[in-house]
């Protein structure tokens, strides 16, 4: 059974990594629904956050295959219930919805939107939340003519209290102390 | 030996790619030159001495004769190429060292750093295009970077699952200057090349095994890469376990030895298959199931508890599940073992192998190795062959027919003594393989065993072994057809041989032309006098050898079949 999943995979910060991690994505025809990067609590190595529909079996393999790569540290999954996530947008409406005032303001106060810009011709609306509520907001500020809408890819933190940290200490230990070298 | 003495010096960066080379105890390299590589090879021109070069005909050559390089020796392969045409030419041989674990040290030259980008002259992206088929790969645009980048490749190429790596170095990097210090890498944060072995999961291996009423060995490539044959025949002898193969695996376990049952997968043998999904303990040993061992993976096995000795995370429970995972090194997961297993009999079980083989040996070997035809068939050769070399001989194979039917006929007595493309398939393999296999071990007889097909896509490397004088065998068996596609469209496309019969040169002309000795034999009379020839010869020799033009390899598990539905004929 399909599900939505959520990745989250700690890499090195090395040029052409994220190309590594979503070729084995492509080769495998699953599509990445979004995806962000940026440097994680850890000086140094960034973490990637990247939403799939799949099935748990297939999640499974990517992790590994993700792990697999030398400069990934270490690849999670998680459904939604184990993450709090936020995705961000920005919709420009014409700056006709000026003229319904107090409706415009209604709904950006509803959906926990605020303004960020007013100009002559548009306006920009800045909205954090999830999928569900940034659709809802595209809905109601339609028909105020929009000009450009563009949402930001999930960013997700853990529920679990296990720290980056600790996972790192984990592997170290785990890894063999006598590393194996081919044939010697 | 002149001994370099370059720390703490200024060198160019070229030089310090020649210097860490050999500081990485690099002898020999495989490569080919061109315009973005032009500073290393000229550095090169003053290491001759040190450095082993030899000139490969294509960059793909260079490749597979490294992989031919690194299966016999356990060392790693180095090669040199270009940018553009010459990186992208690597691509195969890094696709099939990487699908069957070889490591590879691949350095390429690149435009001028700030050229990237601007689709200058050989200008391509190959650290872009390599990325999928590479274990790890770097793009270095200065020359302080390139010794620790070199250092970081050994490392990766050649610790835990080996595989392939490149290096793609800039022009500028190769002209620039840098203080030479090469410090050999021995860890990498992120990377974890061998988990520590599992004692709870030992002990439930155990616990399977000595319950076991029918266990069964199958034994891959990481036996041979963990040097673990030994831990192999003691497990197999304490529980008198019976041991098949897979095609990379083979020369793990001594073929002669009445617990070897045979050779696994699509064209094996007969019982290995058909008792896959009669054994109640399935123990595979650095091997990945590969689907052409499978056949169809929803019907196999399916009785059988699954014990899956691995190094590599990634390939536990990707095809068949596993009760038990012993990840980590081989050697080190049997040696745990070891101790922990009883002493068991299971002679039924074993005479249920013996039975199969009678079978196939009525049905199949008897007349393949002996057949009334006219014409010689492919497996006569190999068997004449295997008789004559003993068995001791580094046997080389191209892809397709012949290369079954040398897994099945050739007795492979030695370990790291069978070179063969296994997961990519990878038709001209062969010969610059064996011209690597050569150079590694140059006191063994080495014979690459070719079809007609897959030697004329890198026929040219006849020049490699006429320019470096490396005395390789070449067997040709030439059926004048690529024979397993057209075997295939035999049996399942209604014998429409669509562009598969081949209109051959006279390949002894060919060889002639390479100042290579040859002959070709038609005549069942003459083939052991031909063969012994070959074998003896001091220097390079090419044996033709015209076999039955439309023969088929069997036993086989057609597509879609399990693995207990292989037919005999």
């Amino acid at each position: 059974m399909e599900n939505t999943y959520t990745l989250s995979v700690f890499t090195e910060d090395k040029i052409g990594l994220l190309n590594r991690v979503t070729i084995i994505f492509t080769r495998r025809h699953i599509n990445i629904e979004s995806i962000t990067a940026s440097e994680s609590e850890v000086k140094g190595i960034y973490r990637y956050t990247i939403v799939v529909t799949a099935s748990q079996e297939q999640v499974e393999k990517l992790v590994g295959q993700i792990e697999k790569q030398i400069e990934v540290l270490k690849a999670f999954y998680h459904i939604n219930n184990d993450i709090l996530s936020r995705e961000m947008a920005l919709y420009k409406v014409s700056a006709e919805a000026l003229k319904e005032n107090e409706l415009f303001t209604r709904i950006v106060n509803e959906n926990h939107a605020k303004i960020l810009s007013i100009a002559p011709e548009y306006i920009v609306v800045e909205k954090t939340g999830d999928e569900r509520e940034i659709k809802h907001l595209f809905n109601d500020l339609e028909k105020f003519g929009m000009l450009e809408f563009v949402r930001s890819g999930r960013v997700a933190i853990t529920k679990p209290m296990k720290t980056l940290t600790t996972y790192l200490k984990e592997i170290e230990n785990n890894s063999n102390t006598t590393i194996k070298h081919f044939n010697s | 030996m002149k001994k370099y003495k370059k720390y703490n010096t200024t060198v160019t960066g070229a030089e310090a790619v020649i210097l860490s080379l050999l500081d990485a105890e690099v002898t020999d390299v495989f490569g080919y030159p061109g315009g973005a590589i032009m500073p290393v090879y000229d550095a090169l021109y003053d290491y001759m001495d040190q450095l082993n070069h030899y000139l490969v005909r294509h960059e793909q050559g260079a490749t597979h004769a490294a992989q031919g390089y690194s299966r016999v020796s356990g060392k790693p392969g180095v090669v040199f190429a270009t940018s553009g045409p010459g990186a992208t030419n690597l691509i195969t041989g890094i696709a099939d060292a990487q699908i069957d674990s070889t490591p590879l040290v691949c350095i390429t030259g690149q435009v001028h750093s700030h050229l990237l980008g601007t689709d200058a002259f050989q200008e391509t992206d190959v650290v872009g295009i390599s990325m999928p088929v590479t274990k790890w790969n770097v793009q270095v645009t200065k020359a302080e970077d390139i010794a620790p980048a070199i250092a970081k490749a050994f490392y990766i190429a050649t610790s835990g699952r080996p595989g392939p790596v490149l290096v793609d170095i800039t022009k500028d990097a190769q002209f620039g200057k840098t203080t030479y210090n090469y410090e050999k890498c021995e860890s990498i944060r992120s990377y974890f090349p061998c988990p520590k072995v599992n004692e709870d999961e030992v002990l439930k291996a155990a616990d399977l095994i000595n319950n076991a009423q029918r266990p069964y060995i199958l034994c891959g490539h990481g036996v041979l890469l963990s040097g673990a044959e030994k831990q192999l025949l003691q497990l197999a002898e304490k529980a008198q376990i019976p041991v098949a193969s897979t095609l990379l695996g083979l020369g793990a376990f001594p073929p002669q030895h009445p617990l070897y049952v045979g050779y696994l997968g699509m064209h094996g043998n007969y019982g290995p298959n058909l008792l896959t999904n009669e054994c109640d303990v399935l123990i595979a040993i650095g091997m990945r199931f590969d689907d052409r061992v499978t056949g169809n993976v929803s019907k196999y096995a399916k009785q059988a508890k699954v014990i899956h000795f691995e190094i590599d995370p990634s390939e536990v429970n990707k095809i068949i599940y596993a009760d038990v995972a012993l990840l980590g090194d081989a050697k080190e997961a049997l040696e745990l073992l070891l101790p922990k297993i009883k002493s068991q009999k299971h002679k039924d079980w074993l005479q249920k192998f013996t039975d199969c083989t009678a079978i196939e040996f009525e049905k199949v070997v008897k007349n393949a190795v002996n057949p009334t035809s006219e014409k010689l068939r492919m497996a006569e050769v190999i068997d004449q062959f295997h008789k004559l070399s003993d068995g001791n001989a580094i046997v080389v194979t191209d892809v397709g027919q012949h290369q079954m039917i040398t897994s099945r006929y050739y007795k492979f007595n030695y370990p790291n003594h069978n070179v063969t493309s296994g997961g990519l398939g990878t038709m001209g393999f062969g010969l610059p393989a064996a011209i690597g296999a050569k150079v590694a071990q140059p006191t063994k007889e080495v014979v690459a065993v070719l079809g007609d097909g897959g030697f004329q896509m890198t026929i040219q490397e006849l020049g490699t072994i006429m320019q470096s004088n490396i005395p390789v065998k070449i067997l040709i068996l030439n059926n004048n057809f690529l024979g397993m596609v057209r075997q295939w469209q035999q049996l399942f496309f209604d014998r429409r041989y669509s562009f598969t019969e081949m209109k051959n040169p006279n390949f002894v002309a060919i060889a002639n032309g390479y100042n290579i000795k040859g002959k070709k034999v038609t005549e069942r009379k003459d083939l052991n006098e031909a063969l012994k020839e070959m074998y003896e010869s001091k220097e390079a020799y090419l044996l033709e050898v015209v076999v039955e033009a439309e023969e088929n390899v069997f036993p086989m598990i057609t597509t879609g079949a399990s693995v207990s539905e292989i037919i005999l004929e």
